[in-house]
């Protein structure tokens, strides 16, 4: 696993890239939280996931809460294939802000 | 009717760094018997889950724990059956279960991505010298709506 971190407008981008598992998902939980925590709007891009289980969306779902707490935007990005289909059987496909590119969320301000 | 048939069995350490490469044989070891990304995909992810479950709560991160993974293909039934077990303390089969999904929190999903993917699950007692049991069965023409 490996995750860039960059700035793109107003916007943090956490591109995540390889296996989100259970050995991945401490540092994918820091780069996350660090990057909500700075206050600005997140998307998490995805489309270099190549696997993600309960562990790496348990990630999400914190980055997500503590998004919320503070009231600021927090969005997925690029979520396809094997990916998408783990946030699906989690029935989170809903609760999630899904973006099929970065340029689609106004409120991120880009 | 046969028995099913031996098609594999890991023995690893019961640590999160040691799943990855579990998961690669796993892939290589359907994709021998004609299984395709759709089947592979969600089947990899139950037997992950279930691993992860002995690797956090039975062995409670205890990095000296060891579980054991064994696939069989069952002819008769045209299904495929895991056995995942462990030498852990015994879990109440009772207290295993999944969190209502509108409960929208971090963890607690393993099990009903189990439960959701595999046609059976149960946890029958364990042989001599084990400590748990889980039982998988998939079928081979399973097909799962939220993969493609």
């Amino acid at each position: 696993m490996s995750f860039t971190t960059s700035t793109r407008g107003k916007a943090r981008i956490v591109a995540l890239a390889g296996e989100i598992d259970m050995a991945a998902v401490p540092k994918v939980r820091q780069c996350l939280l660090e990057a909500v925590k700075s206050g600005a709007p997140v998307a998490v891009d995805l489309a270099a996931v190549t696997y993600m289980d309960s562990s790496g969306i348990a990630a999400l779902v914190e980055g997500l809460q503590t998004a919320r707490k503070q009231g600021t935007p927090f969005a997925l990005a690029k979520a396809e294939g094997p990916v998408l289909g783990v946030l699906k059987l989690a029935r989170l496909d809903k609760v999630f802000t899904l973006l099929p590119d970065l340029e689609q969320w106004d409120g991120l301000g880009l | 009717m046969s028995a099913p048939i031996l098609l594999g069995r890991w023995r690893l350490p019961a640590r999160p760094d040691a799943l990855a490469g579990l998961r690669a044989e796993l892939r290589t070891a359907l994709a021998a018997l004609g299984a395709t990304e759709p089947f592979i995909a969600p089947v990899v992810l139950a037997l992950n889950e279930a691993c992860m479950n002995v690797v956090q709560h039975a062995y409670a991160g205890n990095p000296e724990g060891v579980l054991e993974l064994e696939m069989r293909h069952d002819e008769g039934m045209e299904c495929l059956v895991f056995q995942v077990l462990d030498y852990a303390a015994p879990v109440d089969p009772a207290t295993i279960r999944p969190r209502k999904l509108d409960d929208v929190r971090p963890g607690g999903l393993g099990v009903h991505f189990i439960r959701t993917i595999m046609d059976a699950v149960e946890y029958p007692p364990p042989p001599p010298g084990y400590g748990n049991c889980l039982s998988l069965a998939v079928r081979l023409d399973r097909t799962f709506p939220w993969e493609g």
